[in-house]
């Protein structure tokens, strides 16, 4: 074997996004808040819910597009760290008696702890090989919570049943409507921490390793301590993510999350556009909308028109929702100096 | 004694399986470094197309070569029409691109065939293997046909010029295009036998772990680890390491307490991990030198 053989270009995991295009302008962001908070008022209580699900992966999409198009590392065992969440809030809802509130800031320690763990020996890992040990971590998770000695704890495969908090101070809300605006209100937190952690010097950090790492560790970039660090910060959102989820669904158990929630999230990100933070909840109505339509046609089809539609992006329009956004702003621009 | 010997056994008619899943994932890793997480469901669809034949009336072994014919050409196909126009996308679009493909060969499996269960025949019969009761026929068979196979498959590409020019065409690509080799439809090649190989693995595997549209999904995990384990650039360590595992997943189920069946895919994740983490290039494996 040859010497040049062993000596290979280091791979671009994903292409480079611009961090001014990471997000949208004040305007468009405030009419998408007005309209977040207004919709549920009309609303009937099942869509309520169904907007709450909305934000919820709309969470844990933006937590992966922060390790996936801020540092560029792959995850496909998301739904591993969504579970962890989910049960934490649940275990501690239940058999503790926390306030569900309380919950999720634990729930987001407990995932960024195991996200930084599991960091750890993916630092040496990169591209294919990240992507192979997550998915492995997600295939393995449904089998890891039904554990016998863990039984007592997680209901073994019933699973636990988590009640609906009711809205506090007797304010005049359904249960429904009071954990919208719960979400909405940590969704928003988490967003706007998620774009100036991104513009931050880890932001930075992330985004130097994203695009060349022997390039940005011999810049002085503390490579390990950025690769974990985004990991456990994805893990720790997808975490809370888990625990809202936990509660608007008052049921947890080892099926909810297999290999195929974490594939919803990898597709979400990737329709709404890989390191476009507001594309999280357009990618998250697409998981959400696009498998009930699939299955009124035939059942069992979700599968197959999710898969089609993924190679249709792909091929197609490579940055998801950010490319269409940026066509119709194009457009929009024409249109006006005509 | 007996009980280890048993397991030893056991755990090498297993292995068979995993170092052909193993070596299908390193074929495709080798033409285009990539991994291919479809791989299983490909092998499920495959046994299913067999499956599908007997049911009409084509007698075993018929079924099984027209299987392989149709995974061979199934498998090019999928390269010419999905992946080689991605050959120079960012990684993660091709990750996408095998998700999408898993999704889509699982779901539609599903909708054919449905969920339910299916028994599946094996041509060995599951008696006792020459009076012994250490190993069945289908056990024995397993490891028979899978040692064919290696050895075809060693001699095509020590002794063919056309393994020659693959081999060319997977270690130095450009070199090989300079000396005239196609390797574009090397590697359109490379996928219709990595294909062929799964399809063989999933028609040994489903007399065993029953046919149904996700029989494959602990046996891919593992032929990942057996991957892993020899090395991704290694088609001989993915051979070794498949038989490794093997041994090792029974070994591990009859002797440390608490592991059983529930706890054999938290098994092939821990044994990937550790090797990632301990010798990440595997047992065989060359180490890749990164530049920028």
């Amino acid at each position: 074997m040859s010497a040049i053989e062993n000596v290979a270009p280091e791979d671009q995991p994903v292409e480079a996004v611009p961090k001014r295009a990471m997000t949208i302008g004040s305007g468009t962001s405030f009419v998408v808040l007005l309209l977040l908070l207004i919709v549920p008022l009309f609303a009937k209580n099942f869509i309520i819910f169904q907007l709450t699900m909305l934000l919820i992966y709309g969470l844990a999409v933006l937590a992966l597009n922060i390790l996936t198009g801020g540092s560029g590392q792959f995850s496909l065992g998301q739904s591993a760290f969504y579970a962890v969440g989910a049960y934490t809030t649940a275990v501690l809802m239940e058999h503790l008696n926390i306030n569900y509130a309380l919950t999720l800031p634990i729930a987001g320690l407990v995932c960024f702890a195991f996200g930084f763990l599991f960091g750890q020996p993916a630092l040496r890992l990169s591209g294919v090989y990240l992507a192979l040990a997550t998915f492995a971590l997600a295939t393995a998770m449904p089998q890891l919570l039904k554990l016998n000695f863990l039984e007592h704890w997680t209901g073994g495969v019933q699973g636990l049943v988590v009640t609906k908090p009711d809205a506090p101070f007797g304010l005049p809300m359904s249960q429904d409507m009071w954990l919208y605006y719960f979400t909405l209100a940590i969704t928003l937190a988490i967003y706007i921490f998620s774009v100036n952690l991104l513009r931050s010097r880890s932001g930075r950090a992330f985004m130097a390793i994203r695009d060349n790492e022997i390039a940005a560790s011999a810049m002085g970039v503390d490579v390990a301590l950025y690769k974990t660090l985004a990991f456990g910060v994805s893990a720790g959102i997808t975490g809370v993510a888990g625990g809202l989820g936990a509660i608007a669904v008052q049921f947890v158990a080892p099926d909810s999350y297999t290999i195929t929630l974490a594939i919803s999230l990898f597709l979400g990100m990737v329709v709404g556009g890989v390191g476009w933070l507001p594309g999280s909840i357009i990618g998250s109505a697409f998981i959400i909308f696009v498998p009930n339509i699939a299955e009124g046609i035939s059942k069992g089809l979700s599968g197959a028109v999710f898969g089609v539609l993924l190679f249709l992006i792909i091929f197609l329009v490579p940055h998801g929702a950010r490319q269409i956004a940026i066509v119709g702003q194009q457009l929009i621009g024409k249109l006006r100096k005509n | 004694m007996e009980l280890f010997t048993n397991q030893i056994l056991a755990g090498i008619a297993t292995g068979a399986i995993y170092a052909c899943m193993a070596l299908a994932v390193v074929m495709i890793y080798q033409a285009i470094d990539h991994l291919n997480f479809a791989q299983g469901e490909m092998a499920m669809f495959s046994t299913f197309i067999s499956w599908q034949l007997m049911q009409v009336g084509v007698p075993y072994w018929g079924a099984f070569v027209l299987t392989l014919v149709f995974s061979f050409i199934g498998g090019i196909a999928i390269e010419r029409i999905l992946f080689k126009p991605l050959t120079k996308a960012p990684i993660l679009t091709n990750v996408a691109g095998f998700i999408a493909l898993f999704a889509i060969i699982n779901s539609s499996a599903g909708l054919i065939w449905d969920f339910t269960i299916k028994q599946y025949p094996t041509p060995f019969g599951s008696s006792p293997f020459l009076g012994s009761q250490l190993i069945s026929t289908h056990q024995a068979g397993m490891i028979g046909v899978t040692v064919l196979l290696l050895l075809a498959l060693y001699f095509f590409f020590q002794y063919t010029r056309m393994g020659l020019a693959m081999r060319a065409a997977a270690s130095l690509p450009e070199s090989a295009r300079l000396v005239g080799i196609n390797t574009s439809w090397m590697i359109a090649l490379g996928w219709g036998m990595a294909s062929a190989i799964g399809a063989i693995a999933g028609m040994l595997i489903a007399p065993v772990v029953f046919l149904e549209p996700n029989m494959m999904g602990g046996v891919l995990i593992y032929g990942f680890a057996a991957a892993v384990l020899g090395g991704l650039t290694s088609p001989f360590g993915a051979v070794v390491g498949g038989f490794l595992v093997g041994i090792f997943e029974n070994l591990a189920g009859t002797y440390i307490p608490g592991v059983g069946n529930e706890l054999k895919l938290p098994i092939a994740l821990a044994l990937i991990i550790s090797v990632l983490v301990v010798k990440p290039a595997g047992l065989f494996g060359r180490h890749i030198v990164k530049r920028v």
